[in-house]
């Protein structure tokens, strides 16, 4: 045997392990939720039926197929709660992604004509806030916002209103924690592309007659559309399946998809709804992710 | 290739403004200062470029030269001193402000526009007519000769189409002044030699003023009609290849260009109007009297290689001239055939190393030396140059 195939052998198993990650922690699970998603709800451990049981036999397990219905799915579909909190979690994801983008850019930016060596320390900062638990700082928002909060109590000492401003249970609250949270994953791929861009190439576009704004319009923000494209998708998937910060931020007049989800499940002990809402949630965010998948395939056949 | 030669137009930056003649000062630059913390990258440099000129800018790495070129494209304000083109002084204007086009040594081709595109980009932003800027590409790309590639993407392209892209993007506008930044240290060198001569045609039909950066001496001999040789963000000398080459100014300078030998002086002797100048290591020297008289401090005398003949024996020498000719004896110590040319080093009887090229002008080496050959060198005193230390 040569020594290359013998060297082959690990860099093959190395190429396996995602799959085999895949399969156990992705696709397996998905199959139970699929499962679930498709039985009817019942009192008994588990909360549904039927349940395979491959101890009895090969009837029993045709019979407990058969049973397998899309009911749950019809329900989603015609019951306005469920169509209402998709489109919710949508606009709010929409939203919350267009601020982060908004935000982040100018941050990334600003990061990526740093002097060099200060680039880390920038880097650190941004990073330093995952060192506390996310939800200790989310109940640290609950403590700012409150009503005799430390922003109701800044606004007060400059005069900028006369009584404290309700800013807790408010969709204000909700966007405030969301782009909080959700900033560093904005920043971070927009740096990483702008860092990589060229400094020549905005120098050649005012070079050939571009003023400032011109050069970010034609050269620099088109050249970083890939780290706008890695940004927008970090943010704007988890948030739509968000349910910490709507939940503890937000009021409770419209729930996001992620709050219905919990509801069916804890509240309702509802797991072939909950699960039914789950596939269909990966589905949508499956469709701005092929849409993404689709766009780089066309710039790599464009090269 | 267009028979009709793209003309100067004012381009839309500089409309109004009068074009000088060639021969005409078109840059001043005067006493421009440069630091960065508390180094001092450009020192006091003052510079005057005449229209039509290709210049360069010569040094090694870190002696400012693109910090200066940074300052015309206006990528750098000069911290004190003035930059006039014509006339005008633009040392804070803005790039996009200025007249004046940069070809980058990276090319720093747009990579998300195509050939026309990155051509057409400069046009676009002088709001010229959509049908002058199709004829404008299409003259630009027959003058870099990339008919059928305007469609490509700059990764498409090979290192010496892209060079061409840059140089049609940066010659479209027309420019009063073309600043060219190490434009072909990406090119190897069959292609680097071409591309040079293409630049020079270009340079002399445009008319155009083309100021170059380089740190490879050959490039700048080659290409420019005068160099300025700059050293620790001071302009060392500024003069045509040939003054440059056979009268430096230092002794840095004649080492920077080409090669050459160097022996300092221990003493000097006036006789008429020769200097005998005795030295360590070659003994004494006979050389023409500077122009600018010797004065009491260190100097050296400076010989180039290809200035030193060889020969077995020695030339004949008329009697009452025997100071006419230096004639140093000495042995082969090391040969390195050239090609063209052979480097033979001898080692001199009086202790010193000395240099001697020798055109390889027969193809049988019937003239040529052997290691450890006794042999004599030998050169007239006005090859040499005398040379404060």
């Amino acid at each position: 045997m040569s020594a290359r195939r013998i060297f082959a052998r690990p860099a093959r198993l190395a190429a396996i392990a995602p799959y085999v990650w895949m399969v156990l922690f992705f696709l397996v699970p998905f199959g139970f939720v699929l499962k679930i998603s498709l039985s009817q709800t019942a009192i008994a451990q588990p909360p549904y039926e039927p349940v395979f049981d491959l101890t009895a036999g090969w009837t029993a397990i045709h019979a407990a197929f058969a049973a397998l219905s899309i009911d749950n799915f019809k329900l989603l579909a015609s019951d306005d709660i469920y169509v209402f909190a998709y489109l919710r979690s949508l606009t709010v994801a929409a939203a919350a992604t267009a601020l982060l983008l908004l935000i982040g850019y100018p941050i990334g930016y600003g990061m990526a004509r740093l002097p060099k060596r200060w680039q880390p320390v920038a880097m650190v900062l941004v990073i330093v806030p995952f060192w506390t638990s996310f939800l200790i700082r989310i109940y640290a928002w609950i403590n700012i916002l409150q009503h005799d909060g430390l922003l109701n109590q800044i606004l007060r000492a400059l005069h900028l209103v006369s009584r404290p401003v309700v800013w807790l249970s408010t969709d204000t609250a909700m966007y405030i924690g969301i782009v909080y949270s959700y900033l560093p994953f904005m920043i971070l791929p927009l740096y990483a592309t702008l860092a990589k861009m060229e400094p020549a190439l905005e120098e050649a576009a005012g070079d050939l007659g571009a003023p400032p704004w011109q050069v970010f319009w034609l050269v620099t923000f088109p050249l970083s559309l890939p780290g706008v494209g890695a940004g927008v998708l970090l943010c704007f998937i988890p948030v739509v399946g968000e349910f910490v910060i709507p939940d503890l931020l937000a009021g409770s007049s419209s729930l996001m998809i992620g709050q219905t989800l919990w509801l069916e499940f804890f509240t309702n002990k509802d797991w072939p709804v909950a699960s039914a809402a789950a596939i269909v949630l990966l589905v949508v965010l499956l469709l701005p992710l092929l849409l993404y998948e689709r766009l780089q395939r066309r710039q790599l056949e464009e090269r | 290739m267009t028979d009709e030669l793209p003309r100067r137009d004012a381009g839309a930056k500089t409309a109004g403004d009068a074009y000088p003649a060639a021969g005409e000062p078109l840059l001043r630059v005067e006493g421009v200062v440069k630091t960065f913390g508390t180094f001092r990258a450009v020192d006091g440099v003052s510079l005057e470029i005449k229209a039509g000129e290709f210049f360069a800018l010569l040094g090694p790495s870190g002696c400012g030269k693109t910090t200066l070129l940074r300052m015309l494209a206006g990528f750098e304000a000069p911290d004190e001193g003035r930059i006039l083109l014509g006339g005008k002084d633009i040392a804070q204007a803005l790039p996009h402000e200025r007249p004046i086009n940069m070809m980058f040594q990276n090319y720093a081709l747009f990579p998300h526009l195509s050939v026309r595109d990155n051509i057409a980009f400069g046009l676009k932003r002088a709001n010229m007519a959509r049908s002058d800027i199709a004829t404008r590409v299409a003259e630009m790309v027959a003058l870099v000769k990339l008919e059928g590639l305007e469609k490509r993407k700059p990764d498409q392209l090979s290192g010496g189409q892209r060079q061409r892209v840059a140089l049609a993007r940066a010659l479209a506008r027309r420019p009063q002044l073309l600043l060219l930044d190490e434009p072909l240290a990406a090119l190897d060198k069959k292609l680097r030699e071409n591309t040079q001569g293409e630049l020079m045609e270009l340079q002399r039909r445009l008319g155009m003023t083309f100021i170059i950066v380089t740190h490879d001496q050959e490039e700048a001999m080659t290409m420019a009609s005068r160099i300025g040789v700059m050293k620790s963000g001071k302009l060392a000398q500024v003069g045509a290849p040939r003054d440059l080459y056979e009268a430096p100014r230092s002794r840095w300078i004649a080492e920077f260009v080409g090669d050459i030998n160097l022996f300092d002086a221990e003493s000097k002797l006036r006789d008429g109007h020769r200097l005998v100048v005795g030295t360590r290591d070659a003994g004494a020297l006979v050389v023409a009297e500077p122009r600018e008289p010797v004065g009491e401090g260190k100097f050296s005398v400076a010989i180039r290689p290809e200035k030193v003949k060889l020969s077995r024996r020695g030339p004949v020498s008329e009697t009452g001239h025997a100071t006419a000719i230096n004639r140093l004896d000495g042995v082969i110590a090391d040969i390195c055939y050239l090609g063209g040319t052979t480097t033979y080093k001898v080692k001199l009887d009086t202790g010193g190393m000395l240099q001697a090229s020798v055109a390889n002008s027969a193809r049988l080496d019937v003239d040529a030396y052997s290691l450890n050959q006794q042999i004599v060198a030998w050169f007239t005193p006005d090859d040499c140059v005398v040379l404060p230390s």
